[in-house]
């Protein structure tokens, strides 16, 4: 008898055991003479049921989890048995967890197999690159901008504007690069997707390509991610080898190849016109904007940059979906969201849902609160650059101008959860060191500011005149924003300022009574 | 971690399989490092040359970036992060730790060439915080008695 078992293959998994519970399940397989068909897939995002086992019947996946070694012999037995096991989940799409997602971006993350193009294939992939070859430029872009997509980097501008840019930027060299630097604490989508469906990112970039005319891409990833260049660089060697990457992709008329290129530990190589900076080989350093990169952007040529989310989101749309994601979402913020719970939260993962979901829903019902089981205090949504918000801002819906109104951002969908015994002053010092050592030095406010602003956070956890110094911390902050070439310095006051506004009790000030709408 | 000792002909051969590339400095320097586990000086003036740029040019990117090495690391290089998430998760204590039982601070290393410590600023394994990488493997969910046997491991 044969039985089709997916143990996944994504680092957060590896990180805790997955390889290690394949190891055993060949074994235990192996000795009982069971023919065992195993499958490495990426992760369906619950990471606290990881590393999560799942087993192939005919009312489809169950699922089991978290595993261990130990677990690996009574679980086989318990599938080949169809008998029951503490471990066992049901029927993987009917955890409530996952069921309540909309996932058109994470669709097949944890579903197919990453090295396989087959399988991609199989479960719908290379169709709105199929249909894209059949349209003209204008067209693509045209279901872009009605899907109503915008980037899914931080900044949040709209996808068809820019490609719009770059496809009216007259003929020659032009490429597109794919920013997969994810530097973010708290975030993890692009890794997932990476590691889980490499061919949706190859196929977005593809059609971007198509669209604007750019032969060439580049996608960055930072190197702290190894597992998903090796899962990049595989994908794209099977794309090369099938005709769906290289010259006349699928027998068109249309070319188009990508390369991997590795950061190399600077968050600030995110940012976009410094990683075309290290693309090119040279230092980090933030561009002055203009010229726009749409229009001078890698070695000078019209550039699209976007980010791994906003390409993935680009198959489904162009594969008949444009209406349908504009129907999803709120306000301006169309289509879906993969938002990431991490830090000190009981069920973190990836959860993909349309823009509108409250704070309060991820954290409290999603999430479940903390794992510490202690009250959850603060939390940082959007990265190191984002806000600190109280539970009395848990009704701000996630949409990128909603967060805006209250001083915060959405940025790459990072949720940081912290319980009661978190110190926000020391959160906002760090935010002040993290700035410094991050700094590509190019402005003088986020260079020096950024130490002088730890050092000042120093002296009010002191208490050394904490007044004057929180005059002083303001004033720095303010010099920050309006002095920075670009969001790292300019950005930076916002955790600061956010720690201060709503915990002010840990700067040693009086509490101060916050209205829920601001 | 496997590398080879500093070879200016091995390091020659590397230079010159990459230059075809379009901005190859940054794949050359990871090339050597991988090979080597670090850049040493010796390798300026060499990348220079064979990318016609000044050897301030190439030193200036070297320094640029954290993850190039000057210097051979230890026999094992431990990764703790250091990021939000990661402190949500206890990760502040880890460090303390980890600093303590090894006796240096982040971006040294250990005196008998073991472990060379680094900070990392998340690893995308936020969700199952805190996280650390110890050579090429991931570690998740890392806690004191975890910690301990990493660097246990690590110290052989
Ligand atoms: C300091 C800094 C770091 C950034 N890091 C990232 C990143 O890791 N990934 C990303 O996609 N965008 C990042 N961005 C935003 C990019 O500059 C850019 O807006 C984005 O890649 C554009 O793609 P999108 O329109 O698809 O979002 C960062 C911006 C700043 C200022
Ligand atoms: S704000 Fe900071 S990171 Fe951004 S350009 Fe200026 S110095 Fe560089
Ligand atoms: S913050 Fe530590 S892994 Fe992301």
């Amino acid at each position: 008898m044969s039985v089709r078992i997916f143990v996944p293959r994504d680092s957060g998994s590896l990180a805790v055991g997955a390889d290690e519970v394949a190891a055993e399940l060949n074994r235990v397989a192996h000795e009982r003479d069971v023919a065992l068909d195993l499958v490495r897939p990426g992760s369906r995002g619950l990471y606290w049921l990881e590393p999560m086992l799942e087993v192939e019947t005919p009312a489809g996946r169950v699922a089991f989890g978290p595993t261990t070694v130990a677990d690996v012999a009574s679980i086989l037995d318990a599938i080949l048995s169809d008998g029951p096991h503490p471990l066992k989940l049901g029927l993987t799409e009917q955890i409530p967890w996952l069921k309540r997602q909309t996932r058109l971006t994470f669709v097949r993350c944890g579903i197919v197999d990453p090295r396989s193009i087959d399988d991609y294939r199989a479960h719908g992939g290379y169709k709105g690159l199929e249909r894209a070859l059949k349209l003209s430029s204008d067209a693509i872009i045209d279901d872009v901008v009605k899907s109503g997509l915008r980037g899914r980097g931080g900044a949040g501008f709209p996808t068809g504007t820019k490609w719009r840019t770059v496809a009216q930027a007259g003929r020659g060299q032009k490429y597109i690069c794919c920013n997969a630097d994810e530097g973010d604490s708290g975030t993890f989508a692009d890794r997932m997707l990476m590691e889980g469906d490499p061919f949706m990112v190859i196929e977005g970039m593809t059609i971007a390509g198509i669209a604007v005319g750019a032969t060439k891409g580049y996608i960055y990833i930072r190197s702290e991610y190894p597992h998903a260049v090796v899962a990049m660089n595989a994908a794209i060697e099977a794309a090369r080898r099938t005709g769906y990457l290289g010259d006349n992709i699928c027998h068109s008329t249309d070319s188009f190849d990508i390369e991997v290129r590795v950061g190399a530990g600077a968050y600030i190589c995110g940012e976009e016109t410094s990683m075309l900076e290290s693309l090119e080989g040279k230092r980090g350093t933030v561009r002055a904007k203009p010229p726009l990169p749409a229009h001078k952007g890698l070695f000078g040529r019209p550039t699209v940059i976007n980010n791994v989310l906003t390409f993935s989101a680009v198959p489904y749309i162009l594969d008949g979906g444009a209406q349908a994601y504009a129907d999803c979402g709120m306000g301006r913020s169309r289509g879906t969201k993969p938002i990431q719970l991490a830090g000190n939260v009981k069920h973190g993962g990836l959860f993909e849902v349309a823009f509108g979901i409250t704070l309060g829903e991820l954290i409290d019902d999603i999430g479940g609160g903390t794992l510490s089981g202690r009250p959850v205090r603060a939390v940082q949504v959007g990265g190191p650059l984002g806000a600190y918000f109280p539970r009395a801002l848990f009704d701000t819906p996630f949409d990128y101008e909603a967060f805006a109104a209250r001083s915060g951002m959405v940025g790459h969908g990072g949720v940081v959860v912290f319980d009661d015994t978190v110190d926000m002053a020391k959160q906002a010092r760090f935010a002040m060191e993290f700035c410094a050592i991050e700094s590509c030095g190019k402005c003088t406010p986020c260079r020096i500011g950024s130490t002088r602003g730890a050092e000042t956070v120093d002296k009010i956890i002191a208490g050394d005149k904490p007044a004057a110094n929180i005059a002083v911390l303001e004033d720095l902050c303010n010099t920050m924003k309006f002095g920075s070439l670009c969001a790292l310095g300019g950005l930076a006051p916002i955790p600061v300022l956010s720690a201060l506004t709503h915990f002010p009790e840990d700067f040693g000030l009086a509490p101060r009574r916050l209205q829920a709408a601001e | 971690m496997h590398q080879e000792p500093w070879d200016p002909t091995r390091a020659a051969e590397i230079i010159a399989g990459l230059t075809h590339k379009e901005g190859p400095t940054l794949v050359i320097l990871h090339a050597l490092q991988e090979a080597f586990g670090h850049v040493p000086e010796a390798a300026e003036p060499m990348v220079a040359q064979a990318l016609n740029l000044s050897r301030a040019e190439v030193h200036g990117v070297l320094t640029f970036y954290p993850d190039f090495r000057r210097e051979p690391p230890g026999r094992h290089v431990l990764k703790l992060c250091r990021a939000e998430a990661c402190q949500a998760a206890g990760g502040d204590a880890l460090a303390a730790r980890v600093e303590n039982r090894l006796g240096v601070g982040f971006g040294a290393t250990t005196a008998d060439g073991a472990v060379t410590l680094e900070p990392t600023y998340c690893l995308g394994l936020c969700a199952t915080a805190p996280a650390a990488m110890l050579d090429d493997r991931v570690i998740g969910r890392l806690d004191a008695s975890r910690l301990d046997a990493l660097m246990a491991e690590a110290q052989q």
